[in-house]
């Protein structure tokens, strides 16, 4: 299927990593192999067996709704990038760039 | 070598339950060997030496004072850096993590603090668990012991490692794909994955949510079931954690009868691709099982061959997503914050800056996986190959009790030979991914040496049936240390000790 240069690009910027043109053009040829690999899956005849999301046999799981302490927003502010006024401090996330 | 630091965790925890030693002086003595042996090993990432110590002059007092304490009382362990535990960094082996304290232990971490375990400190992986060799960590890779130009396997390379340079009696691990079990092969120690869903995965950092499964370490197996019996159980902050008992699993370890027990030998899982020597050892241990009573046969599973494409792609797909969380703005790195630019690309510099070429490979795939046009041919059919791969273990497990393979192809290889060439790396996951696939319990076990370097074997057991694995590992060991004449480990070179 041969992933060119552009196309890795392109899901890396889906998946919001910045890949420098060297990266790009390192990453192209391995993930083709990597994907020419997993492609395998498509040899086995599957199409009335249904798809395992989990190993379990998952159900919906429920508590009691009562009120227990958060963890201290100290704690949890304290890994933060940056922070301000007891809040997340983040770029600007609106207009063009 | 100080007998505190070959003597087993029961041996220790006897030992210091009765007076003979304290858990401070067994803690100390393995700080002391951290300090000489892990410039040359790296199997930790971190150490407190004065926590450690403080935490195990408590459980000296309490000893002292008559209180009840639990069967590893003050015996040191090493925790897996994808675990998190107040106080200390937890990385995962990444730089975009690099010195983020988290505000929450781990289940795990917080069982093992109840149990009056003495955690030293936390032990180097491949980064977020990517890997088979513990070359990905940002931090650089961890040694093995038997061979320090060889890898110790991974990701929990240094969990292993930490074990057989007797760093630790005890660690945790983490296995995603068999990233407990192939380290403890090729590191000659014991490595258990639980049934998904027997241990918690609460402050476990995902990998891949559906197949993680924290699980023990030890250089015993007696060890290993003693550890389990600590970090297993019902976890209401995990929602697919199993809410029935804990299975037997220190009665098997201390058992070890296999007479009249059914051992499957999987057809797909051996021959072409393995190596004589790891074949050789495997071929003479199922005769050993044979002759202890175990009434052995042959057993296809064949879509066993099918378990490797799609675990590669439902791996990196789970993990595409669970990295999404890595943005930049709650934690961990954040680069290029000039004011200038927006949210979005101070995301997308500070991923760049802060994963490492696995990491951004396996997010790359399954981003291409899920993406719309090409799930139902990647996603899609790996979900469906899932269900036929239980099917397998159904059938199988309907004729046998637990099956064996080696636990990897090869013994470990050299550092830097696989490190760009992904799909060789892959090829050492084959034996041990089927079962995390499955969610069923599935553990290594040493069974001697190729060349110089250790092999494992791998038993696979029924979901629950967790015990089944310590019967065989303890049935094993116990016949083969005799033949050795001692553990496996007692034939390692030493280390060259830092003065």
């Amino acid at each position: 299927m041969a992933l060119s240069p552009e196309e890795v690009a392109e899901l890396a910027r889906l998946a919001r990593i910045e890949l420098t043109r060297e990266e790009l053009e390192h990453l192209a040829p391995q993930l083709d192999v990597i994907l020419e690999s997993v492609a395998h899956v498509a040899d086995v005849a599957a199409d009335d067996i249904p798809p395992t999301s989990h190993a379990l046999p998952l159900t919906n799981v429920f508590r009691e709704d009562v009120v227990v302490p958060s963890l201290p927003l100290e704690d949890v502010l304290a890994g933060a990038p940056a922070s301000d006024l007891d809040r997340f401090r983040v770029p600007r996330i609106l207009g063009d760039a | 070598m100080s007998d505190l630091l070959t003597s087993t965790a029961a041996e220790l925890a006897a030992m210091i339950a009765s007076g003979e030693t304290s858990s401070v002086e067994v803690t100390q003595t393995h700080l002391d060997r951290i300090t000489a042996v892990d410039g040359e090993i790296h199997a930790f990432l971190h150490v407190d030496g004065e926590r450690a110590l403080a935490g195990a002059a408590a459980v000296d007092a309490k000893i002292k004072s008559g209180q009840q304490v639990g069967p590893l009382a003050g015996v040191p362990l090493a925790l897996k850096d994808v675990l998190t535990y107040t106080g200390a960094p937890t990385t995962c082996g990444s730089r975009i993590l690099q010195g983020w304290h988290p505000p929450y232990n781990a289940t795990v971490t917080q069982r093992l603090l109840d149990a009056d375990l003495v955690i030293l400190g936390k032990t180097n992986m491949d980064e977020f668990a990517m890997g088979s060799s513990t070359e990905n960590s940002a931090y650089g890779p961890t040694r093995n012991p038997w061979d320090t130009d060889r890898i110790p396997g991974g990701s929990g390379g240094g969990s292993a490692a930490a074990l057989a340079a007797f760093e630790a009696p005890l660690a945790i691990g983490t296995d995603t794909g068999g990233s407990i079990r192939q380290p403890a092969a090729v590191t000659g120690t014991v490595g258990v994955k639980p049934t998904y869903g027997g241990t918690s995965r609460y402050g476990l950092v995902a990998l891949a949510s559906s197949l993680d499964q924290p699980g023990p370490c030890a250089r015993t197996v007696l060890d290993a079931a003693l550890l389990h019996e600590v970090i297993a159980g019902h976890d209401p902050r995990d929602s697919t954690s199993i809410d029935s008992p804990v299975p037997a699993v220190v009665e098997a370890a201390r058992s070890g009868g296999i007479a009249g027990m059914r051992i499957g030998v999987v057809t797909e899982l051996g021959g072409e691709g393995y190596a004589a020597g790891v074949q050789q050892r495997f071929d003479e241990s199922v005769a050993l099982l044979a002759s202890l009573g175990a009434e052995i046969v042959e057993v296809s599973c064949p879509h066993f061959r099918y378990a490797l494409p799609a675990y590669y792609l439902i791996l990196p797909s789970e993990a595409s997503s669970n990295l999404a969380k890595f943005d930049a703005m709650r934690f961990g790195l954040r680069v290029d914050d000039d004011g200038t630019l927006s949210a979005e690309q101070v995301m997308a510099a500070t991923r760049e800056a802060g994963f490492g070429a696995e990491v951004k490979r396996r997010i790359i795939i399954g981003t291409y996986a899920l993406s719309s046009g090409y799930y139902d041919a990647y996603y899609g059919q790996a979900q469906k190959v899932r269900t036929l791969i239980s099917r397998d273990f159904d059938a199988a497990f309907a004729a046998v009790d637990v099956l064996v393979s080696p636990t990897t192809p090869t013994t470990a290889f050299k550092l830097g030979e696989r490190i760009d060439d992904p799909m060789a790396m892959y090829m050492n996951d084959l034996c041990t991914i089927p079962s995390n696939l499955a969610g069923n319990a599935s553990a290594s076990f040493p069974i001697g040496l190729d060349d110089g370097l250790p092999v494992g074997l791998q038993v696979m057991a029924p979901p629950l049936a967790d015990d089944r694995l310590y019967r065989v590992g303890a049935a094993l060991e116990r016949s083969l240390q005799a033949t050795w004449g001692g553990p496996l480990l007692n034939q390692i070179s030493p280390l060259e000790v830092a003065r």
